[in-house]
């Protein structure tokens, strides 16, 4: 083996990502007097967050009254009671104050007469619980995403943090359960490091790309996902994997929600307008669940659009061009270059198209890592910390509302710097780091630089997006589960017979798309097997063997941990948290979620 | 007389010919510019003969084709896809553009040549060292300046305020302006550019921002702005359909007016 010298670092915090939750919790440690670093294998300003298009939810009242608690009902029953209730209040009662931060930062959201943030309908958000749609979503016309990811990168830049752009994170440095730190591969200059910390902040991203055909980005790896796995730890809720109504046919590329919350509307080749009998309430803005479900049915029937029949138009050309010109500027461009589309005189061919992870790594509200240890479901893994997309808050439950990211991003961003703050001392001693701990990380890099099978990375990773495309999609099956899990294990068995082209250690992109499939196959894996395993429906799975949602054996969140030596999958559960943080909300019970 | 020549090392050789597959049905070249730092000899132009109609319909769906099928060692970058990371920012076809929303269809003839952006340094293949470029949109301070008391709730701006933004904000620092700028090829370590005087006139028309004026001040120097020679290259290439040059011209005139 060749030899690698680390160059060593050493911070009281460091968060790996540098999205919106990377962002915002590197920019309150560094506020707070931390030393904190953010290492991140893009630019910040190309993380996916970039991408968010429709907006951003707090109870601000702007466009007429509202309320955290309608918020929090209706992310409850959005979750499908997956939801830990107790951090969904804290994720309601403090969206408000993170938009009014966000924009004295300046991002520039779009105003109404008063001068106030824009707030538009969204899918599953209603006034007086569950009532009828209510305008929630603060938007930045349909670049939310890019205009608060480019405002918090400025804002980073007034502060403290120094940032590691363009390092891709290996692994985590472990000691006995305890978090020390995390390891990076420079892409520049092919140098190794060792980021010592007494706080890692993982705010990596969700796994998008283990399917075939996702609006995420290239780099939606859930690189944090599989450092976690690889560190023994587990992951929670893989199953449930949302997908958004309206990819653009064929390019996948996102339309928002928010076409749908300035009225735009679905329809089926009867020119039917096909929600009404699925939501009889909500109509075009149910849930993502629920709508994609509603248009794989109308496809599977015979009633899709086109000439294979297997898409659905969504509508805007009823709308006032001048609107869409100031709300919807960015989609109708998308539409325009992705599908051909004059979105002022055609529909856009749409399809449900996986969008995002409600699953991760399972965290407290305080955005702490947690573990089930014996009988202790809640067992913090000290060291450690996830944000974001990367993490399962469990905000989401079973099925996310749309712009219920952008502010999960934020809120937990910002609750995992003050907690870091509490129980961190600023420069404290920090244990010397023994070469054992890091081993490891480089016979697993080496390995696959000097990889020499037959399979190329680009092959396997298409076998393995084939089969969750084909077995883990909108509505599962027994069936179809264990092909998926048969397909997966193929796929495992596979990864000592990788073939790596490039060995050089700059910009080798070839290894480093090897080490993102290596962190994407063990997350497909627990997918499927977390999937096959929850004989239930619930939001996202909907498993057609079991329709119904089974509150008595199944309202329990997933833990799965995986070997990444044998592949097996070890499957445990952690109670939801059915109760609130504080008195000022009741829990909600369980009831029947319709709309 | 002075005889100017390009360094050895620099000069672009002739590489290797990927032939398209059997049965190809529709074959066009691409001429693609190779560096790797870790091999010794000079930079070469690849070319491929790549079956179109195996590809999607963008450039980035060509590259991607060669990456995983013809030769895995091609380094680029890519992120989103879909025209808003900024990652894909290459030469195309003579013309700096995202390689994402870049359909190959558009660029006429049999040969397509592909390299990085100009006037920056080269790291490797198609991905250039854009260090520079972020320092100087550090420099220009891309936060909001206030100084009155923040109000409990969101700062008031009138719909016309924030339009001002528009045409400003949706700039995804792709960088491809500021390569195509002759006047930032000849003093980039000093003149701005125009992503980064773009982004200055983006903090100075907010209507929330309070320091117009050290901003401005920042600004008043015979290089970092008035380097522009309005040659409207920046317009021209934006794959966003923004106008740098317009936002300078607009900076320069409030210098002009706060002195009259």
């Amino acid at each position: 083996m060749a030899t690698y010298q680390f160059i060593d670092h050493k911070f009281d915090v460091v968060v790996v990502g540098a999205g919106g939750s990377g962002l915002r919790a590197a920019l309150g440690c560094a506020q707070a007097g931390l030393k904190t670093a953010c290492i991140s294998k893009v630019f910040p300003t190309r993380s996916h967050t970039v991408a968010a298009q429709g907006g951003i939810s707090a109870s601000l009242g702007n466009m007429g009254q509202d309320d955290w608690r309608w918020h929090m009902y209706d992310t409850v029953k959005g979750s499908d009671w997956l939801g830990d209730q107790d951090a969904i209040e804290y994720l309601c009662r403090n969206a408000p104050a993170a938009v009014y931060e966000l924009e004295h930062w300046g991002v520039p959201f779009s105003r109404t007469p008063e001068g106030k943030i824009y707030q538009r309908a969204f899918g599953g958000m209603t006034k007086n619980y569950g009532e009828a749609p209510i305008q929630r979503t603060c938007a930045a016309a349909d670049r939310t995403g890019h205009a608060m990811l480019h405002t918090m990168y400025g804002q980073s830049l007034a502060h403290d943090t120094e940032f590691f752009i363009e390092y891709f994170a290996l692994d985590l440095i472990m000691d006995e359960g305890v978090c020390r730190g995390v390891t990076a591969w420079k892409l520049d200059d092919g140098t190794l490091h060792r980021f010592q910390a007494q706080m890692v902040i993982l705010a990596t991203g969700g796994y998008g790309r283990a399917y075939f055909s996702a609006t995420s980005a290239h780099t939606c790896t859930g690189d944090g996902g599989g450092m976690t796995l690889r560190a023994g730890l587990p992951l929670q809720d893989m199953e449930f994997v949302q997908f958004h109504p309206t990819g653009i046919y064929g390019a996948g590329c996102l339309i928002t929600e928010g076409a749908r919350g300035e009225g735009g509307y679905l329809t089926n080749s009867e020119g039917e307008r096909f929600m009404e009998r699925y939501a009889p309430t909500v109509k075009d803005l149910a849930p993502r669940d629920m709508v994609s479900r509603a248009m794989t049915i109308e496809i599977r029937e015979g009633r899709g659009v086109g000439p294979k029949k297997d898409h659905i138009f969504l509508h805007l050309d009823h709308l006032d061009p001048k609107i869409l010109h100031q709300r919807l500027p960015g989609i109708s461009e998308s539409a325009k270059i992705f599908a051909g589309v004059d979105v002022t005189k055609q529909p856009i061919p749409v399809l449900p198209t996986v969008h995002y992870n409600m699953g991760g790594i399972p965290t407290n509200f305080y955005s702490e890592v947690v573990t089930r240890l014996g009988d202790d479901p809640d067992k913090v893994v000290p060291g450690l910390m996830a944000v974001g997309e990367a993490a399962c808050v469990s905000v989401h439950g079973a099925n996310r509302l749309g712009s219920n990211s952008l502010i999960d991003l934020v809120v937990f961003g910002r609750s995992a710097a003050l907690r870091a703050a509490s129980v961190l001392k600023a420069g404290a001693t920090q244990p010397e780091l023994k070469p054992a701990m890091t081993d490891g990380h480089i016979a697993r890099f080496d390995k696959l630089r000097n990889a020499n099978g037959s399979t190329t990375t680009a092959a396997l990773r298409l076998e393995m997006q084939q089969a969750m495309q084909e077995d883990a999609a909108v509505f599962r099956t027994s069936e179809s589960l264990a092909s998926g899990v048969k397909r997966l294990e193929a796929v495992q068995a596979k990864r000592g017979d990788l073939k790596v082209s490039d060995r050089g250690l700059i910009w080798n992109t070839d290894l480093m798309e090897t080490l993102e499939f290596e962190n994407l196959v063990v997350q497909a894996q627990v997918t499927v097997v977390g999937a096959h395993n929850r004989t239930e429906s619930r939001g996202a799975h909907a498993h057609e063997d079991f329709p119904d949602r089974n509150d008595k054996e199944w309202m329990k969140h997933t833990l799965t941990w995986l070997d990444d030596a044998t592949g097996a999958v070890k499957i445990d559960y952690r109670p939801v948290h059915d109760f609130t943080m504080t008195n000022e909300v009741a829990p909600f019970p369980p009831k029947a979620r319709v709309y | 007389m002075v005889e100017l020549a390009l360094p050895k090392n620099s000069r672009v050789q002739k590489g290797r010919h990927h032939p398209a597959p059997a049965g190809a049905k529709k074959v066009k070249t691409f001429k693609v510019y190779r560096y790797d730092p870790e091999q010794p000899g000079n930079p070469r132009w690849d070319t491929y003969d790549i079956d179109v109609e195996a590809c999607g319909p963008m450039v980035l769906d060509v590259l991607i084709h060669i990456k995983n099928n013809v030769d895995p060692t091609l380094a680029f970058r890519r992120s989103c896809r879909e025209g808003v990371c900024g990652s894909c920012a290459m030469n195309i076809g003579g013309r700096n553009t995202l390689a994402c929303t870049h359909g190959h269809e558009e660029i006429p003839g049999k040969e397509c040549q592909i390299a990085p952006l100009p006037s920056m340094p080269v790291v490797k293949d198609l991905v250039p060292d854009l260090t520079m470029f972020y320092a100087q949109y550090a420099s220009i301070e891309p936060w909001l300046h206030t100084k009155t008391p923040e109000p409990q709730q969101e700062w008031r701006q009138s719909p016309e305020d924030r339009e001002k933004l528009d045409g400003l904000y949706e700039c995804i620092l792709c960088a491809c302006c500021t390569t195509s700028c002759p006047s930032y090829w000849w003093n980039g370590e000093k003149y701005l550019g125009p992503a980064t005087l773009l982004h200055a006139y983006r903090w100075l028309i907010d209507s929330r921002d309070e320091a117009t004026g050290e901003r401005l001040d920042a600004l008043e120097d015979p290089f970092k702005l008035y380097r522009c020679h309005t040659i409207m290259n920046c317009a021209q290439v934006c794959p966003k359909g923004l106008n740098p040059a317009k936002a300078i011209a607009e900076v320069k005139k409030m210098l002009v007016d706060r002195v009259i």
